[in-house]
C-alpha cells in the first residue's frame, strides 16, 4: 500500500475543525517552523523534497519560491489557486472541504518561508459553500492564534484571507487569477514579468496550487530528504488523483507516485476496474487538457513497458505514445464510448473559457468546436479531419496564455489516437452514440 | 448587449432608496474591503457583485451594477466589464432557482444529456429558458468540480450529485415548495440529495 500524507485523517470525524485536527497532529509544521528554523530553511526544505506543482504544469515548487524578488519595503504575496475548474479535477475541493485545515497551515507556514504578511485563497465562485468551510476555519485558527499578530509568540504576523472568483476557467492561469483578484477580467498577463516579479497589484507574489501548499505541511514535519524517498524518481510525493467515468469506485484518491496505472484502474483499493464488466477503452490522465491515450497506450508505454502514474512515465513517448499528468483529472471510458463525442463536450468548454484576447485560440476554439459538432450531427466529410487537425495545429505556440493548447492538445491527441472513429462517422454520415445509457439504465430500470 | 447598461448617467439617486443593500450586506461588504491593502478595495468587486446579486432579486440590473460602482467608489464600466465577463452573473432576471446542469465529459459519460432532456421535459421549459411562474431557469453549463459524483448538477450554493430521474424529481419538489430564491451566497447549503 502506497503511503499518503495528505489526506490520510480524512475520515476522522470531526478532522474539518481545529480542535480534532490539532489533536491529529496539525500545526505541527508551523510551530517547527516559526520556532526552530528560519525562512530560508523552509524554502530549502522544500527544495529538497522535489516537490512539484500540483495544478497542472509540476515546476519544482522550491525552485519556483526562490525566485521571489525580495525588494526592501515591498510586500509580498503567497497566493493559493483554488480555481479547480479543469474538467475531471475535483481533488482540491475535497482536501478543502474534508480538512480545510491543511490547507490553512500550508498557507502559513508557506508564507513564513517566502516572507508574506499576507495571503489570499482564491476559490473558484461555484464552490461558495467550500468558501463557508474556509472561511470557517479560518475564524477558528484566528481565534487560536494560528493566524494573526506574532504567531507563537514570535515577530512573525500572518493575516489570511479567502476570496471567491466568478465562474470561469480561465482564472485557473496564474496571471488570470491575479487579474481577477485585483477586481477585474479574468485576461491572463503577458510574461513576462513573471508574478515572482510583478504580481499582485505588482507586488511579488508566488501562486500556488491548494494541494501543493497543503503538502508542505508534511515537508517540514518530516523533512525534505524523508518527503523525497516518497514517490519514483524525480516524482517525489504522493499526488491526489481525481478518478471519474466508467469506473467501480469514482472518488479522490491519494496515491503514491510512481504506481502502475493498471493497478489504479483496475484494483479494489483505487478504482475498482470498469463498470458494468466492460473494457477499457481510453484514458484521460490528467484533466482535459492532456492528451488521450488509448488503453493499450495508458497500461504500457510504446516500448512496452508497464506505465506508471508519475510525472516522467505519463509523458514517456511525449504527445505522440504518451500524456501528461497534468492535474490528475482521470477520465475513464469505456468500450463504448465514443471519443469525437467526448472531444465535443472538450471543444465546446475550451470555446465556452476562452477569454478572447488572441485570435489563434478566440477563433480556433470557435471552429473546432463547430467542426466536430458536424460529426455529432452526422454532416462531416472525411477532409474535415484534415480541417480540425490543420486548425490544431496552427494554435500552439501563438497565444499569450496556454489555454490555446490546452485546447489544441485533446484535439490532435484524438484524431492521433482515433481517426478511424471520425472516418465511419464521415463515410456513414451517421452518429450513433450509446455510451452514456449505461448508468441511467441500470438506476433508472 | 444593450449600450444603456454602460453608462453612468442613467444612475438615480432616487431609485437607490430601493437598491441599497440590508445593514447585513453591508456590514460584509465593508468587512471584505479591510481585507486588502489601502486604495486597493477593487478587489472587491467580485465577492460584492455576488452579495448584490443575492440582494437585488437574483440578476445584475443596470442599477444594481450602478449601485455597486457608487459603493465601491469605481466606474460603472469597471464593474459591467467585470459583471459581463463572468459566467455566475446573471445580466437579466431568471429564475428563481436556476438549474445549472453540467453536460461536461465525465458528467456526459455519465447520462447528464439525458438528466437535462429529462429536467426539460419535466418543467416544460429548454435550455437558456425560465418559467412562466418565474420559478427555475434552466442552463447547461461546464464542469463544476463534481466529476466523480457525475451527473450532477448545481442550485444556488447546493451541488445536486450522483442524480437519478428519482432524485431530480425530489430536488425540484424541494424547491417548488418553499418557492425561495436560491443563490450562490446562501448558508443553508445541504448536500442532502
Ligand atoms: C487555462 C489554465 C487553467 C489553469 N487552471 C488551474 C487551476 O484551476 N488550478 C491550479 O492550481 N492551476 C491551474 N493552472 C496552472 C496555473 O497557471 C499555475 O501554474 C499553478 O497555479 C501554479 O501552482 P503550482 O506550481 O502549485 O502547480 C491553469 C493554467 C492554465 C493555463
Ligand atoms: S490563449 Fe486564449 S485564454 Fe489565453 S489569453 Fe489567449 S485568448 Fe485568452
Ligand atoms: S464534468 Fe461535470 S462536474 Fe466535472
Amino acid at each position: 500500500m502506497g503511503r499518503k500524507v495528505l489526506i490520510q485523517n480524512d475520515k476522522i470525524p470531526g478532522i474539518n475543525t481545529l480542535e480534532v485536527y490539532r489533536a491529529n497532529g496539525g500545526y505541527a509544521s508551523v510551530e517547527k517552523a516559526l520556532k526552530t528554523m528560519t525562512p530560508d530553511q523552509v524554502t530549502d526544505e522544500v527544495k529538497k523534497s522535489g516537490l512539484r506543482g500540483r495544478g497542472g504544469a509540476g515546476f519544482p515548487t522550491g525552485l519556483k519560491w526562490s525566485f521571489l524578488a525580495k525588494p526592501e519595503g515591498v510586500a509580498r504575496y503567497l497566493v493559493c489557486n483554488a480555481d479547480e475548474s479543469e474538467p475531471g479535477t475535483f481533488k482540491d475541493r475535497y482536501l478543502m472541504e474534508k480538512i480545510p485545515h491543511a490547507l490553512i497551515e500550508g498557507m502559513i507556514t508557506a508564507s513564513y518561508a517566502l516572507g508574506a504578511k499576507v495571503s489570499y485563497i482564491y476559490i473558484r465562485g461555484e464552490y461558495f459553500y467550500v468558501l463557508r468551510i474556509i472561511e470557517k476555519a479560518i475564524a477558528e485558527a484566528y481565534e487560536a492564534g494560528w493566524l494573526g499578530k506574532n504567531i507563537l509568540g514570535t515577530d512573525f504576523s500572518h493575516d489570511c484571507y479567502v476570496q471567491v472568483g466568478g465562474g470561469a476557467y480561465i482564472c485557473g492561469e496564474e496571471t488570470a487569477l491575479l487579474e481577477s483578484l485585483e477586481g477585474k477580467r479574468g485576461n491572463p498577463r503577458i510574461k513576462p514579468p513573471f508574478p515572482a516579479v510583478a504580481g499582485l497589484w505588482g507586488c511579488p507574489t508566488v501562486v500556488n496550487n491548494v494541494e501543493t501548499i497543503a503538502a508542505v505541511c508534511p515537508i517540514i514535519n518530516m523533512g525534505g530528504e524523508e518527503y523525497a524517498k516518497i514517490g519514483i524518481g524525480k516524482s517525489t510525493g504522493t499526488k491526489l488523483i481525481s478518478a471519474s467515468g466508467h469506473i467501480n469506485k469514482p472518488g479522490v484518491y491519494e496515491i503514491e507516485l510512481g504506481l502502475p496505472v493498471e493497478e489504479f484502474i483496475f484494483s479494489e483499493e483505487y478504482c475498482g476496474g470498469i463498470r458494468n464488466g466492460k473494457k477499457l477503452k481510453a484514458v484521460v490522465a490528467g484533466g482535459s487538457s492532456v492528451p488521450i491515450l488509448p488503453a493499450d497506450l495508458i497500461l504500457k508505454t510504446a516500448n512496452g513497458e508497464p506505465r506508471l502514474m508519475s510525472y516522467e512515465s505519463l509523458s514517456d513517448g511525449g504527445f505522440i505514445t504518451g500524456t501528461m499528468l497534468g492535474s490528475g483529472g482521470f477520465i475513464v471510458m469505456d468500450e463504448d464510448t465514443s471519443i469525437v463525442k467526448n472531444l465535443f463536450t472538450f471543444a465546446r468548454f475550451y470555446h465556452h473559457e476562452s477569454c478572447g484576447q488572441c485570435s489563434p485560440c478566440r477563433e480556433g476554439t470557435g471552429w473546432m468546436e463547430k467542426i466536430i459538432h458536424k460529426f455529432i450531427n452526422g454532416t462531416a466529410n472525411e477532409s474535415d479531419v484534415d480541417l480540425l487537425w490543420d486548425i490544431q495545429s496552427k494554435i500552439e505556440g501563438k497565444t499569450i496564455c496556454p489555454l490555446g493548447e490546452a485546447a489544441a492538445w485533446p484535439v490532435a491527441a484524438a484524431i492521433r489516437h482515433f481517426r478511424q472513429e471520425f472516418i465511419d462517422i464521415a463515410k456513414s454520415k451517421k452518429f450513433v452514440d450509446i455510451s452514456h445509457y449505461n448508468r441511467l439504465n441500470k438506476i433508472v430500470a | 448587449m444593450s449600450s444603456q447598461l454602460h453608462g453612468a448617467q442613467h444612475f438615480d439617486k432616487s431609485k437607490r432608496t430601493k437598491i441599497e443593500f440590508s445593514e447585513d450586506a453591508m456590514k460584509t461588504v465593508q468587512t471584505i474591503i479591510t481585507h486588502y491593502p489601502e486604495g486597493k478595495h477593487k478587489s472587491a468587486l467580485l465577492p460584492i457583485l455576488h452579495i448584490a446579486q443575492a440582494e437585488f432579486g437574483g440578476w445584475l440590473s443596470p442599477e444594481t451594477m450602478d449601485y455597486v460602482a457608487f459603493v465601491l467608489k469605481i466606474k460603472p464600466i469597471e464593474v459591467f466589464e467585470v459583471a459581463s465577463f463572468y459566467s455566475m452573473y446573471n445580466l437579466q432576471p431568471m429564475g428563481k432557482c436556476i438549474l445549472e446542469v453540467c453536460q461536461t465529459s465525465s458528467c456526459w459519460l455519465n447520462g447528464a444529456e439525458d438528466i437535462l432532456k429529462y429536467i426539460e421535459k419535466k418543467i416544460g421549459i429548454k435550455v437558456g429558458e425560465t418559467t412562466k411562474d418565474g420559478m427555475f431557469s434552466l442552463k447547461a453549463v461546464e464542469c463544476l468540480g463534481s466529476c466523480g459524483t457525475a451527473p450532477m448538477m448545481q442550485c444556488g450554493a447546493s451541488y445536486h450529485e450522483n442524480l437519478t430521474y428519482d432524485k431530480v424529481d425530489k430536488v425540484i419538489e424541494n424547491y417548488s415548495a418553499d418557492g425561495k430564491l436560491r443563490s450562490y451566497t446562501d448558508h443553508d447549503y445541504k448536500n442532502t440529495l
